[in-house]
């Protein structure tokens, strides 16, 4: 199948392993994977904190770079969720009715990584190896927006050498929400504390999730608290292959920016 | 897009100066003292993880929740559809059996009618069921002013009277007090309570039960709010669990009701399926101790005098609002205050209104007008647990970033944030501006000289975010200009 990566603006300027290493998954298993050049934003942060106005003509690049693709991948459950449940609707209400149409079919074709892999392509186990102790928080928009349920979960428990750690209280959520973190920073913060909390019970190496914005959020305080557990996004851990760990790796992700090129011929 | 100006005046908000609506502070200001109060995060934390508990429980027993909240749902939209016609229904039939039914367009109106319906009567007393309607125009004080005492009668409601506090909660106004400080507030307050009282939940019920008797046993003028109308009878209903409101509803001789324009439904057969509904939401109970059911006057039983007081206070307003009349559906069941994290952290009193959490967040700035209350659209991750567990599935996150939107385009003069919004979407929508952006936000690793992490000493807005949370120092590369240097495009 030919997938078109979304790599959303987020993970494309700050965390660009986690697009590296969802392209890396889906060659490994086949497909043949293509960045549109035209993407930027799915438009989610503006019209969350009121910008709906705004958001048209980012909606619009959106659709008009990724026209006529088969299935559109992210690494990212809140930009699929805003794909599937906004974009139309801006662009509606900015009268751009034939955009509309074309943004409510692409978001058809529009998968978050672990809905991508269960349901699509019918995968579990991607033939990933992981030899770290990791815990999986479940994003809001992933789990109550797309209801991915325990499909990341399926994905880590077939990965070898993994060893998953229940989170407490996993369903709460971190206390991201986008702009929420800055305008309501401290009410964000004491969310996040909470997390970290039960984040830190498990004893986990890692905490994975689905969502590169939630992961900062979290990766930031843990790191901050110089706490020796990170954020690593689940692409990048269902990237991981025995061949793709280097011999003195200890916990860091098999896939990074820089090793990458070595690992995608 | 074309704005047609249709010419209709805008419809009347909730007036400034009256009632309990509108805080003094922005949101995040409030927020910021509550969350430093340990015993409020500790009290709310243990008291809503409790009844989130319970809800689940009860509600997992139903097989058909989906199918009953799908019904909830569609008869309050259709109900909504048609309120006018339905209120009209509703007033011919409560006068038809003997009632008397006024109308109040806000809360001026509405305190105006109960003080003078009180006065007539001579007394210079009432005792009161929990109503969040007569919390929200602020009756109480009203009456106060006209020389009539009201005596809250629900336990929690009458904590947080005798406390001189704000209620917390819609469904346990003192929700953010526990036991001991309950029993604290008992023994400074009830002259009449044994000194030796313990922090026993029964003990202190009981000290509340003996301090109410005999205020329920000379009442002569109840004033109570009301869960749901019956319009095709005329009926009214108020759901509890104490018992203090069917006192309050059979004993003294007037019963005034003020009730939110919003609460009625059509039918008894749409009634029952709220009567399912909003125990299990509520209090996570099966069935609720006491339904009072009353329809006007019945000669020799019960008041001989019924008065219902139609409110209105920003009602239509906000039925106006494609999105945000779905806020008009709820229930008050409190559900949704109970799964909100950020509620669950810092409680009520820092929204400022009577209606707190997800729903407040999405009602107060709809009856004031979103400028009087606009930190309250803000007040949400939007992490959707509201959403899920409301029982007529009210998408409270999506009127919460309408309401954001209304806010920001009800300003006249561009916010730096709105600026700086309308620059990046300008740059986010044309792929060759993005690109420059994006490598003009990986010079920002200069700053961290090195360092895995951006210094945490930034100037705002990223404080903002760097005052608890590193920021990793951005990449030399974005991915698609690595993968458009590797595959040539
Ligand atoms: S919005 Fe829904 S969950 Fe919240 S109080 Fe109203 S009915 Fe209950």
């Amino acid at each position: 199948m030919k997938v078109a990566l979304f790599a959303t603006c987020l993970v494309d300027t700050m965390v660009p392993q986690v697009a590296r290493a969802t392209a890396v998954l889906l060659e490994r298993l086949g497909h043949e994977v293509v960045v549109p050049p035209g993407q930027a934003c799915c438009g989610q942060m503006h019209v969350n904190t009121g910008y709906r106005r705004e958001a048209a003509p980012i909606v619009a690049n959106h659709v008009r770079a990724f026209r006529g693709a088969e299935a559109i991948v992210a690494p990212s459950g809140s930009c699929v969720a805003s794909i599937h449940h906004q974009q139309a609707d801006v662009l509606r209400r900015a009268g751009e009715h034939a955009l509309a149409d074309e943004a409510a079919s692409l978001a058809e074709r529009t998968y978050e990584l672990s809905q991508f892999l269960v349901d699509v392509l019918g995968v579990t186990d991607v033939g990933a190896y992981y030899p770290h102790r990791v815990t999986y928080h479940p994003t809001c928009h992933s789990l109550r927006l797309l209801r991915v349920g325990d499909r990341p979960l399926r994905l880590l428990r077939a990965v070898r050498g993994l060893e998953l750690a229940e989170l407490p209280g996993a369903d709460q959520c971190c206390g991201f929400g986008g702009t929420f973190a800055v305008k309501n920073a401290d009410t964000s913060t004491a969310m996040l504390t909470d997390k970290m909390a039960n984040v830190l019970s498990t004893h986990a190496e890692v905490c994975t999730a689905g969502d590169a914005s939630c992961l900062l959020h979290i990766g930031g305080g843990l790191s901050r608290m110089r706490s020796g557990t990170r954020t690593v996004h689940l692409a990048e851990i269902l990237a991981s292959t025995e061949e793709a760990v280097q011999p003195d790796q200890s916990t860091r992700p098999a896939i990074s920016a820089v090793n990458a090129e070595g690992t995608t011929s | 897009m074309t704005v047609v100006d249709l010419g209709m005046p805008t419809l009347p908000h909730a007036p400034r100066g009256v009632g309990h609506l509108r805080g003094n502070r922005p949101f995040p200001d409030a927020a910021r003292d509550a969350l430093r109060d340990g015993q409020l995060r500790a009290n709310l934390g243990h008291a809503t993880s409790t009844i989130r508990a319970k809800r689940a429980a009860v509600v997992a027993e139903v097989p058909d929740w989906e199918q009953l909240r799908a019904a909830g749902k569609a008869i309050k939209a259709a109900t909504m559809a048609r309120l006018d016609a339905h209120l009209e229904e509703l007033e011919r039939q409560v006068t038809a059996r003997g009632g008397t039914v006024h109308w109040a367009r806000d809360a001026i109106e509405a305190n105006a009618i109960v003080t003078e319906l009180v006065r007539a009567t001579g007394v210079h007393e009432v005792v009161k069921v929990k109503s969040m309607a007569t919390q929200e125009i602020g009756l109480n004080e009203a009456l106060e002013a006209a020389g009539i005492t009201a005596h809250e009668t629900d336990l929690a409601e009458l904590i947080v009277q005798l406390g001189h506090d704000q209620p917390s909660h819609i469904l346990v106004p003192a929700i953010h007090k526990n036991r001991a400080e309950i029993r604290e507030i008992f023994l400074r307050t009830m002259p009449e309570v044994d000194p030796g009282l313990s922090d026993d939940p029964r003990e202190l019920a009981m000290a509340a039960r003996a301090h109410l008797r005999e205020r329920f046993l000379r009442a002569e003028v109840a004033i109570s709010g009301a869960n749901f109308a019956v319009a095709e009878t005329g009926t009214l209903a108020v759901v509890e669990s104490e018992g203090n409101g069917r006192m309050c509803l059979t004993l003294p001789r007037t019963l005034i009701t003020v009730m939110g324009i919003e609460k009625l439904v059509p039918s008894w057969r749409d009634l029952e399926v709220f009567l399912q509904l909003l125990p299990r939401s509520s209090t996570g109970e099966r069935m609720n101790p006491y339904t009072s059911l009353w329809t006007g006057v019945t000669p020799g039983d019960g008041p001989q005098d019924f008065h219902l007081v139609l409110l209105d206070n920003g009602r239509t307003a906000t039925l106006a609002d494609e999105v945000g009349r779905e806020a008009l559906h709820c229930i008050r069941c409190s559900a949704c205050l109970n799964v909100c994290p950020v509620y669950e952290r810092t409680g009520g009193h820092a929204y400022g209104s009577v209606y707190p959490g997800p729903i407040g967040a999405v009602l107060s700035p709809q009856l004031t007008g979103v400028e009087d209350n606009a930190s309250l659209p803000y007040a949400s991750s939007l992490c959707g647990a509201c959403y899920d567990v409301c029982p007529v599935a009210i998408d409270i996150p999506s009127i919460l970033v309408h309401l954001r939107a209304e806010h920001v385009e009800a300003q006249k003069h561009a916010t730096p944030e709105a600026v700086a919004f309308r620059v990046l979407a300008k740059v986010m929508s044309h792929p060759r501006r993005w690109r420059m952006a994006q490598k003009a936000a990986g010079l920002g690793r200069l700053l961290a000289r090195g360092r895995p992490t951006m210094p945490a000493a930034l100037p705002p807005p990223a404080s903002r975010w760097t005052q608890s949370r590193d920021l990793p120092t951005p990449p030399k590369e974005t991915f698609t200009q690595a993968w458009a240097r590797e595959h040539g495009s």
